[in-house]
């Protein structure tokens, strides 16, 4: 039984290892992973990956430990859109030929890796002023606020095929997202990342509330199951 | 030089560097480009399913129109202020408003026009 006990504590903190030594190899070549998050727009226009040293704060595990296997994209025009479009006859393009895929990886180092980035969390202060309080806000409700009061379509997908393509999309974002994180975020963009190109639009406490349900909602709907 | 006024020097130098203004050229790629486009010409990448098309930043008649007045203010505190589009969002807490002064003067150049010109 000691034998058994041993042999798993060293399978656990081989894995552990595993997690963190992947981080620190892999991850930090295209994501910051130690902060703090860029100060300059020279900084933010280099961007590869999205910062993760607060990711324990952001990501949802399961759907890290899930997408670390089959990644698929999320940001139609990567992290900062301005190094994936080209101009086009109509108008601005996507430039599909600059962007690159996630590596994957096996479904043991995604449980490493996961849980690894959930210890990191500089921003318990931020996640901690949030409360989400459940409500029954409808759909269509939701929807009006979303697209007719905050504009959050115009560069957001809102659905697989209808929104704006300069930032992630919005359909998911409650699978991937904590809702204390979704809260935060909308409520300050500039207090995560200053230099986010996501502006701060002032929503009341009610419509930050609305919206985060409303992202829950369409996060729901088994057409945008991811 | 003892090692603290170094240090002093190294910090104040940090502290200034992230405060520091941010050219309008550099703002305007960073915030603008992805409605307004890359020749500012209201052509973004985001317009596809826009029920407004963001205005045409070359277009000299309609600029020429705006007050630098008006012009900071939608910017600063977005379409709604002005009476234009909720998708023009307000840019109060991303830029200083000498950022919003230099990008109004950013505008002027791109429609190569002034206030009732």
């Amino acid at each position: 039984m000691k034998r058994i006990i041993i042999a798993a504590l060293l399978g656990f903190s081989s894995t552990v290892f595993a997690g963190a030594e992947m981080l620190q190899k892999e991850c930090a070549s295209c994501h910051n992973m130690t902060g703090p998050t860029a100060q300059t727009l020279k900084d933010a226009f280099g961007k590869k990956g999205p910062d993760l040293f607060y990711a324990g704060n952001k990501y949802r595990q399961e759907w890290l430990v899930s997408w670390l296997q089959k990644p698929e994209s999320i940001r139609p025009t990567g992290v900062y859109y301005g190094n994936h479009i080209k101009p086009g006859p109509k108008g601005d393009e996507i430039d599909t030929a600059t962007l690159t895929n996630h590596i994957a990886l096996s479904k043991g180092d995604a449980t490493a890796v996961a849980a690894e980035l959930m210890k990191m969390k500089p921003h318990d202060d931020l996640i901690a002023k949030e409360k989400i309080e459940p409500n029954l806000i409808s759909k269509q409700m939701g929807e009006m606020t979303f697209n007719k009061f905050l504009g959050c379509m115009a560069c957001h997908l809102i659905e697989p095929e209808y929104g704006g393509f300069s930032g992630p999309e919005l359909y998911t974002a409650a699978k991937r997202l904590q809702p204390q994180y979704m809260a935060s975020f909308i409520r300050s963009p500039q207090a995560w990342e200053p230099k986010s190109w996501m502006p701060n639009k002032h929503l009341s406490d009610v419509n930050i509330q609305k919206v985060v349900r409303y992202l829950e909602l369409l996060s729901e709907e088994s057409a945008n199951a991811n | 030089m003892p090692t603290k006024y170094l240090l002093v020097i190294l910090l104040s130098g940090i502290a200034l560097q992230a405060q520091a203004k941010e050219s309008a050229a550099d703002n305007y790629k960073a915030y603008c480009v992805q409605c307004h486009g890359m020749k500012g010409d209201g052509n973004g990448v985001n317009i596809r399913d826009m029920s407004v098309i963001p205005r045409d930043h070359t277009d000299a008649k309609a600029m020429s129109a705006r007050s630098d007045e008006t012009l900071f203010k939608a910017i600063k505190e977005g379409g709604p202020s002005i009476d234009k589009s909720i998708l023009m969002p307000p840019w109060g807490d991303t830029l200083s408003d000498e950022e919003i002064t230099d990008l109004v003067k950013h505008l002027r150049t791109l429609c190569k026009c002034s206030f009732g010109s």
